[in-house]
């Protein structure tokens, strides 16, 4: 124990000089002709000083020396699972759903809005769960499906007046297509061979989008997106109905809900199916699986379409919110934020990719002055969380038994 | 005709720029099977650190004195930075995770690459920075076609880095050692090569190639931005996969194709959509032959 504390001080000791070297080059040496030391001083001791506490508190819950905090902690989780244990689930469900009903009467605009966005990127994240953490193949390109969703939503809506109830399932159903194109070539490899070419193909839509002019309007965007219509029934003079226009935010939102809701159920039904479990045997071993009977390529081609279906329908509640849609929204750098919230929240599991995403979504916001900090922030929760924790905040729920898993 | 040969000059300094970053992928691939994402970052960096040094002898007003002195500079302790970076990059984001599952190190590298590149933007600041440009105006005409004297620099510069590269790997006892790495792990450990030793210095050589790149890049278009390491650097891996993955002959001349089929795909068919030729061309090599152009045996396991 002793011994492990010593290497692990060593490591850290080794680290931190190494960081200052990489530090003094970039911020100490100016155009000017000056060389300074200060700022770069400053901004390790910082460093140091945040990562020092991290780690004596790492240190010292290894040690057990936290027993203090950690007990009590422990009596708090076992009380309340104690007093969760009792109800039924639904019943769990049924509060979680009411507090999102009254949510944006409680809250203001600004809540709202968040929420919303909460909700859109639940639906991506889940999308790239099946993806990622059901078939295991690492998609770096996803947000493409999202942009072919809005897009078919705007330029439709846009160039030829169509509604959205009657784009919606057309978003999704380009998005499907487009992710068979993407994945008909791309499924005979694997791993990282995947990852770089959906990477690119990522990339080809993002440039597409961006220099196709008749059709997109290149990089400076679609304006002027009609928002979400429904008919209500009028009973004024005999029976009619009327055009609603959802503009405001509060009814939108109960439409991102139903959304999300409708992606959850999908997702979770889809997980714990036959197809669900072809899924894990693919991403636990593809050759034993082709063994055992799974057609792998369909089901690889299956996982890309599904997790493609539901980026489209997201894309184009997306499209109907903002009312505006350009390249921009759908950059690499959207890809990976997506894949951070699942891996942060544990690839597979519906409740960690639903804690994951609030956690990405809305801590930002109560953060915003470490705004610049957002994607320095996220590269580093990638790296940690494989560091130490693969399976992330909330590790999935395995179906079944493993044979090598005793009773 | 003239047109053509121009155009051939240009893909020929953008070819071997994509060659010494493909470089790294390829050797890193090789010891360690593993995508190294955070590569293109190193690219940037050695172009970040390329116009620090460069801009400090300016502000000294060295630069009218010695210019062969600072871009010796320059170049050098580029290079060295990125090798220094590259060697903790592996020992934080790669060792730890080498026995773990691929999607992991995957993860963990996609990681340090938003990390490194976001690192540069808050210790650099958001906007292009410029290059000193009073170095190499001009250049030689012959008849119409001219050829400046940075694309000359830029051609003998990466020819000789690829020279020295190939002697290092295919003459030297260290670069005997890292083939061996790259074949058998174990056997080679039994003869006492040290694994990590060796991986360290792979990264530490492909960070530094890249690192050159990124200076000549600087200089060749006169401004570097953080990110500018994304895009150059899936272009070089594809420039890999085309050469076949893990030769070290193949990225070079799969860098120059790749530069080629980019310049003359921008010159003869459309510019806008330059950066898709070499997407394209990677995912037709995945397809029809992913061992790529002289690539040997590849395992199940690694396509």
């Amino acid at each position: 124990m002793i011994q492990e504390f010593k290497k692990i001080w060593k490591q850290y000791a080794i680290g931190m000089l190494w960081l200052l070297g990489l530090l003094w080059p970039l911020l100490g040496i100016h155009p000017d002709g000056t060389l300074t030391f200060q700022k770069t001083f400053t901004v390790w001791l910082y460093i140091l000083a945040g990562t020092l506490v991290c780690l004596f508190v790492y240190v010292a819950n290894q040690g057990g020396q936290l027993r203090f905090i950690t007990t009590p902690v422990d009596g708090v989780k076992k009380s309340i699972s104690l007093f969760v244990k009792p109800f039924p689930r639904w019943v769990w469900f049924v509060v979680i759903f009411v507090l999102a009903v009254i949510y944006p009467q409680i809250t203001g605009r600004y809540a709202t809005d968040v929420a919303i966005n909460v909700l859109l990127y639940i639906c991506l994240g889940l999308g790239l769960n099946v993806v990622v953490g059901l078939a295991g193949m690492l998609d770096l390109g996803y947000i493409a499906f999202y942009g072919v969703g809005a897009y078919t939503y705007a330029v439709l809506n846009v160039t030829y007046g169509v509604g959205f109830w009657f784009c919606l399932p057309l978003a999704a159903v380009f998005a499907t297509i487009a992710g068979c194109i993407v994945g008909y070539p791309t499924l005979r490899m694997r791993g990282d061979y995947l990852a770089i070419v959906t990477l690119g193909f990522g990339e080809i839509v993002r440039i597409v989008l961006n220099n196709w002019m008749e059709l997109t309007n290149g990089p400076n965007g679609i304006l002027g997106v009609k928002p979400v219509s429904i008919l209500i029934p009028v009973f004024e003079n005999g029976f009619s109905f009327e055009i609603f226009w959802v503009k405001k935010l509060q009814f939108f939102y109960y439409f991102a809900l139903a959304l999300a809701i409708l992606v959850i159920i999908g997702v979770h039904r889809l997980n714990y199916s036959r197809i669900g479990r072809a899924w894990e045997s693919i991403r636990e071993d593809e050759t034993a699986a082709e063994l055992m009977g799974v057609n792998t390529f369909i089901y690889k081609l299956l996982a890309y379409a599904m997790g493609a279906f539901f980026a489209g329908l997201a894309g184009a509640f997306f499209a109907a919110r903002m009312r505006f849609v350009s390249p921009e929204s759908f950059t690499f750098l959207e890809s990976a934020m997506v894949l951070c919230m699942v891996v942060l929240g544990g690839m597979g599991s519906i409740p960690g990719i639903m804690l994951g995403v609030v956690a990405l979504i809305a801590l930002p916001e109560v953060l915003r002055d470490f705004e610049s900090y957002r994607m320095l922030i996220f590269g580093a929760t990638m790296i940690i969380m494989m560091l130490f924790r693969p399976a992330g905040l909330i590790p999935a729920q395995r179906v079944g038994k493993r044979s090598e898993e005793k009773e | 005709m003239e047109y053509f040969i121009q155009q051939l000059i240009n893909g020929l300094t953008l070819g071997g720029v994509y060659a010494l970053i493909a470089l790294g992928y390829t050797m890193v691939y090789g010891v360690i099977q593993l995508i190294n994402f955070a590569h293109g970052e190193f690219f940037a960096a050695g172009g970040y650190m390329g116009v620090i040094v460069l801009s400090y002898f300016a502000g000294l007003g060295y630069m009218e004195t010695h210019p062969v002195f600072c871009l010796t500079a320059s170049f050098a302790l580029s290079m060295a930075f990125c090798a220094y970076l590259a060697i903790g990059v592996e020992k934080i984001a790669y060792k730890p995770l080498r026995k773990e599952s691929r999607l992991a190190a995957l993860l963990s590298a996609l990681g340090m690459s938003i990390f490194l590149s976001n690192g540069l933007m808050l210790t650099q600041g958001v906007y292009d920075k410029a290059y000193p440009s009073e170095l190499f105006q001009g250049g030689l005409s012959f008849g119409l076609v001219t050829v400046s004297y940075l694309q000359m620099l830029i051609v003998c510069l990466t020819g000789a880095l690829l020279v020295g590269l190939n002697i290092l790997v295919f003459k030297t006892k260290i670069g005997m050692a890292m083939r061996a790495t790259a074949q058998d792990k174990t056997m080679s450990a039994l003869v006492s090569i040290s694994s990590n030793r060796i991986i360290s210095l792979t990264f530490a050589i492909g960070a530094g190639l890249a690192a050159a790149a990124g200076i000549m890049v600087g200089l060749y278009y006169g401004s570097v931005r953080y990110d500018m390491g994304f895009v150059p650097g899936i272009k070089a891996f594809a420039a890999a996969v085309l050469g076949g993955i893990g030769n070290i002959t193949g990225a070079m001349v799969g860098g120059l194709i790749i530069g080629m089929v980019e310049i003359f795909g921008a010159g003869y068919l459309s510019g806008e959509y330059k950066d898709v030729f070499a997407f394209i061309i990677l995912i037709a090599v995945l397809y029809f032959k992913p061992t790529g152009i002289m690539g040997e045996n590849i395992d199940d396991t690694r396509v």
